[in-house]
């Protein structure tokens, strides 16, 4: 790269940074999202369990 | 005509719409991403001025050009959000806010890395480079708001007018170079006149935008689709998909 390599590689590095990250943290929020609904359910249906026994 | 509207942009609808899409965008930004990166790094000659560091080029003005297109698609499917009030359009928003801030980011970064072989310095507050800061802070903003305000529709509303007042950013970007003495060069491509770079360099680094501009399509539908599970999350539609996984 003719004395430029740090400037050069430096860019295409902080672009692959860039782009793992964009791709990696939607995975992440996700999993998380579904793991929250699927709490919401069970917690839900066990409250329902419990009203449907006190009657 | 509305009611095809209304159909085609409900949450649900687009939740399993959007799995071919995003599979074809993902493959196309991957091919001609590849194929940019070969001819810019192997196939495109050396500058007679800057040498190898012009490569740089290949990353920064495509994300440059995409962090001022992501503003764009923000700040109108936040006017759209907010006017029509159709919520897919403030979900694309609320998406695209954080892939638009961290290719500004990126566009800062790789510039500042060219500033400094190039002109002896990483930064200047130059009209072109604080300009384009200021998008950054835009971006932030906006997640901000987005974040601080609990009820949905006020966050929307309040985050979506920040993005409709910020777009008058967007012209000053692209015109700082001409109305203000820059350090940073003027337009070699975005311009009337035929581009003032030779076709070798030309072709990678178009190529190198659409492979950005892809990625882009790819990754807001997959945040929009993450946006539609958790805003309708107490609705039928996502209980029933959940519930499956």
């Amino acid at each position: 790269m003719g004395g430029y390599a740090f400037f050069v590689w430096g860019s295409y590095a902080v672009a692959l940074i860039v782009v793992l990250g964009n791709i990696v943290t939607p995975i992440m929020q996700r999993k998380k999202v579904i793991k929250r609904i699927k709490r919401t359910i069970k917690r839900e249906s066990i409250e329902l369990s419990r009203s449907n026994q006190g009657q | 005509m509305w009611n095809w509207i209304q159909r085609f942009s409900s949450p649900k609808h687009f939740y399993s719409m959007s799995v071919p899409l995003i599979k074809w965008f993902a493959i196309a930004a991957l091919v001609i991403g590849l194929y940019g990166l070969y001819l810019g790094l192997f196939v495109a000659p050396t500058d007679y001025k800057q040498g190898d560091s012009y490569r740089i080029i290949f990353i920064h003005v495509p994300a440059a050009w995409l962090a001022m297109f992501i503003y764009m698609v923000m700040a109108v499917s936040a006017g759209i959000g907010i006017i029509w009030r159709i919520r897919l359009a403030d979900m694309v928003a609320a998406a695209s806010a954080p892939i638009g801030a961290s290719f500004t980011f990126l566009a800062l970064v790789t510039g500042s890395l060219w500033g400094k072989p190039m002109w002896g310095t990483y930064w200047i507050w130059d009209a072109r480079l604080t300009s384009m800061l200021i998008l950054l802070f835009l971006y932030l903003g906006y997640m901000a708001l987005q974040s601080a305000i609990d009820d949905q529709r006020s966050a929307d509303k309040a985050s979506g007018l920040l993005a409709i007042v910020g777009a008058v950013n967007i012209p000053i970007i692209h015109y700082s170079v001409e109305w203000w003495n820059t350090l940073h060069q003027g337009a070699s491509v975005a311009k009337f006149d035929a581009p003032s770079i030779h076709i070798d360099m030309l072709i990678p680094l178009l190529l190198m935008a659409v492979a950005f501009k892809l990625f882009y399509a790819t990754m807001v539908l997959v945040r929009t689709r993450n946006e539609s599970l958790y805003r309708d999350r107490n609705r039928r539609w996502v209980r029933e998909i959940v519930e499956k996984l």
